[in-house]
């Protein structure tokens, strides 16, 4: 056998980290999926009548739609009346703030490194933690509404922002648009709300971590992120799961909304439960993401390092409405064992000079599968439009699939486009190479594997970065030598 | 240091080493010739370790230790550091980046402390000087898109950082000028201790006028066949391998 397969064969010797899970008391829906549950969820989170109808209206639209099958991914049919559509650690009441959460609440996220703790944190960095269902705490609320910018849970925006909810929520994600979205409309429980008003740019890193912990239980969470003219944010999104033997269901909606001048930066590092190294398990991650650039010279860049899940489908995409506006999509997405990732963008450009850049690394091992599919439209009115796609394939072993799905679909002779792909391998040479200056075969792996994700990683911020190369080494660890 | 004795080794099956010999003594310098193909890389890639060789019969041990019993990474953490006749590139890895990984390894191995970034930086300066090597260099990629000379000179500039024992030269010489064959020799011979030996595969004379060798080897069909001192190198290059094979061929056939 040669080394690299070797170096595949244990290549799944690496546990999950994140394994773990918490008994708490949860506050749960009944099992199952209906309109009463729906009710029950709404009746919940005290919400607004209009919110309720729109929830129903949401339900009615799914019940007509079928799963899609287009993806290049297999897994049984989920049974969606099986899950359990809503789960919240129970609370003796609301906490007001942050010192009234549950300490054993806090732990969970302390033993992520996560640190809620507003005096601890040194990094200057605003989190909002999302359990299972529900935010359980947001901080450094109070420093950023100085400048008028608003972050806290979909639930609070709800009831201390309803104007804004109202008018953004399904803007960019329309209930209709595919089945998963109209699935979370339905059901979504809570997530993140991110409002920076005009002329502000947001001093600090905002971020959202969720982590789902109870069994049998859907994740729906919403983010909504609005960016009013000539402001700016980067937003941080990271996932974590308990390794359970049944797989679970991850189904978000992510709106962004960037006004004229604004720029949004939203970077992910997904790192749910992938599943053991026979394919049992595992998070089924169905995302719908997408950001519109509704005004002139505005900027949504989506960079994310996707290393967990079991079936990932996930296409954040930017709609370039605004004249000049700039779209990016930076990905490295990683399979492993019998992961299987169908992940990539969608780049819509309506109005006259847009541009946009799509880099997309993916690294397949063990027996995984592994697809870029990404769509760059152009319309009638958008003159001089320029995209260029970057498209590369690295695989380790011989088991594995890298495939390559682009979808180009130009109305306009004043558009430029243009396509790279490549797909090399992890050599042995490359390997040995190492070896021989005296690197180990894991770290060999690890120095190759983060020189070719580079590009990417260089669009994080920078602690983020730092975790998303060490993540990357510790998916693959293992997979050589 | 280095002692081999009976090594055979075959590729997928094709025995391409038939039993070399060979004595390495610490503060030595041996050069080994011969024709293509004639198994000089095979040696140098038996010898770091590389697996796709398998080793039939033979043994080697350097430094006391039984060499072919050690994975690669432990042979060269011992000391044993090859220069490649084609070295691999590796996108968005700098040399800096690849060099302080190794170096770093490397110590650990040998029971030292990691050199943090300032004391790695000032050793790389240092050693930039010994080969001449420009900065920009090593900032970008590592190999990737370098000249063919330029490969060869950072081949040399990490066997600088790295401080082996024994260091093996498959063929460093081709691919550079003559002002760089020049610079790359001076900073071998610099490197050059009584603790240290190295191993110079080439098949120009020329080179040998730069490192002096204490014994020239003849390499041929998997073979030792002849050794000599530095005046064998000129022999050779004045009448080339034919005598040398009819020889060995001859004798073969009786
Ligand atoms: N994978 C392989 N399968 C079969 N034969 C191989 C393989 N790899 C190397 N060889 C053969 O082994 C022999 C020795 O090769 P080696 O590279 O050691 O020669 P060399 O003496 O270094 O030659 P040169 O002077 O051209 O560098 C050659 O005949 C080569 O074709
Ligand atoms: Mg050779």
């Amino acid at each position: 056998m040669s080394k690299d397969n070797q170096i595949l064969e244990e290549l799944t010797s690496k546990e999950y980290e994140h394994g773990w899970s918490v008994n708490y008391e949860a506050d749960e829906a009944p099992i199952g999926l209906n309109e009463e549950i729906i009710n029950w969820i709404s009746a919940k989170k005290e919400e607004p009548q209009w919110l309720l109808e729109w929830r129903l209206k949401a339900f009615k639209t799914w019940q007509n739609m079928t799963e899609p099958e287009w993806a290049n991914v297999t897994y049984p049919k989920i049974d969606l009346q099986s899950l359990r559509y809503y789960s919240a650690p129970k609370q003796d009441k609301k906490p007001k703030s942050l010192d009234e959460v549950d300490p054993e609440l806090l732990q969970i996220y302390e033993r992520l490194g996560i640190n809620l703790n507003e005096q601890k944190k040194l990094q200057g960095i605003a989190v909002d933690a999302v359990l299972d269902s529900v935010s359980v705490g947001t901080t450094f609320k109070a420093t950023l509404s100085k400048l008028g910018i608003i972050f806290c849970s979909f639930s609070e925006a709800v009831k201390e922002h309803p104007e804004l909810v109202k008018k953004y929520l399904g803007s960019v994600v329309p209930m209709t648009d595919n089945y998963y979205a109209a699935l979370n409309s339905a059901v979504f429980s809570d997530g993140s709300f991110c409002y920076i008003p005009k002329g502000v740019r947001c001093p600090m890193e905002l971020s959202t971590y969720f982590r789902i912990n109870a069994a049998n239980t859907g994740q729906f969470e919403r983010t909504l992120i609005v960016a009013e003219d000539e402001a700016y944010v980067s937003y941080l999104e990271g996932c974590t799961a308990p390794q359970r033997d049944e797989n679970q269901l991850h189904a978000a909606v992510v709106e962004i909304y960037a006004a004229k001048n604004a720029e949004v930066k939203y970077s992910t590092v997904q790192n749910w439960f992938p599943g053991d190294k026979n394919g049992k398990g595992g998070i089924y991650n169905f995302v719908t993401k997408r950001g519109i650039c509704a005004g002139d010279h505005s900027k949504i860049s989506w960079t994310q390092v996707e290393t967990g899940s079991a079936v990932t489908w996930k296409y954040p995409s930017c709609i370039l409405k605004g004249d000049h506006s700039i779209g990016e999509f930076y990905s490295v997405a990683v399979t492993n064992n019998y992961q299987q990732a169908d992940t990539g963008t969608k780049m819509i450009h309506i109005g006259k000079n847009t541009k946009s850049r799509i880099v997309s690394k993916g690294i397949s091992a063990g027996k995984s599968q592994n697809s870029y599919r990404g769509q760059v439209q152009v319309m009638k009115r958008a003159d001089n439009a320029r995209n260029f796609s970057q498209c590369d394939s690295l695989l380790m072993g011989d088991r594995c699939g890298a495939h390559t799905f682009p979808y180009i679909d130009i109305n306009n002779s004043s558009a430029k486009v243009e396509h790279e792909a490549t797909t090399s391998k992890i050599g042995e040479d490359q390997l040995f190479y190492c070896n021989q200056r005296g690197i180990s075969t894991e770290d060999a792996v690890a120095l190759i594997v983060n020189g070719y994700a580079k590009e990417v990683l260089n669009q994080l911020p920078m602690e983020f970065a730092v975790e998303a190369q060490k993540l990357l080494a510790l998916t693959l660890e293992g997979s050589v030598g | 240091m280095l002692t081999i004795k009976n090594l055979h080794a075959s590729i997928e099956g094709t025995p391409i080493l038939r039993g070399i010999n060979l004595e390495v003594k610490a503060g030595e310098v041996h050069a080994i010739m011969g024709p293509n193909g004639s198994g000089k890389s095979t040696l140098a890639s038996v010898l770091a370790g590389r697996e796709e060789y398998e080793v039939t019969e033979g043994e080697v041990s350097f430094k006391g230790k039984d060499l072919l019993d050690l994975a690669p990474e432990d042979r060269a953490r011992e000391g044993v550091f090859l220069a490649f006749q084609y070295p691999v590139e590796i996108p968005g890895v700098s040399s800096t980046n690849f060099l302080r990984t190794a170096v770093n390894q490397v110590r650990e191995y040998r029971g030292l402390e990691a050199l943090d970034a300032v004391k790695f930086l000032t050793m790389m300066k240092e050693k930039m000087k010994l080969v001449e090597i420009d900065q920009k260099l090593l900032s970008r990629s590592l190999n990737e898109g370098f000249s063919g000379g330029e490969k060869k000179r950072n081949e040399i500039f990490q066997m600088a950082m790295l401080e082996p024992t024994l260091s093996i030269l498959d063929e460093t010489d081709s691919g550079l000028d003559i002002d760089a064959l020049r610079i790359v020799s001076n900073g071998v011979n610099q490197l050059k201790s009584k603790d240290n030996a190295t191993i110079v595969v080439t098949h120009y004379q020329r080179l040998l006028d730069y490192i002096v060798p204490d014994y020239v080897h003849v390499l041929y069909k998997g073979k030792i066949v002849k050794s000599g001192t530095k005046e064998l190198a000129l022999e050779l290059e004045e009448k080339g391998y034919d005598w040398i094979k009819e020889a060995v061929d001859s004798e073969a056939t009786v």
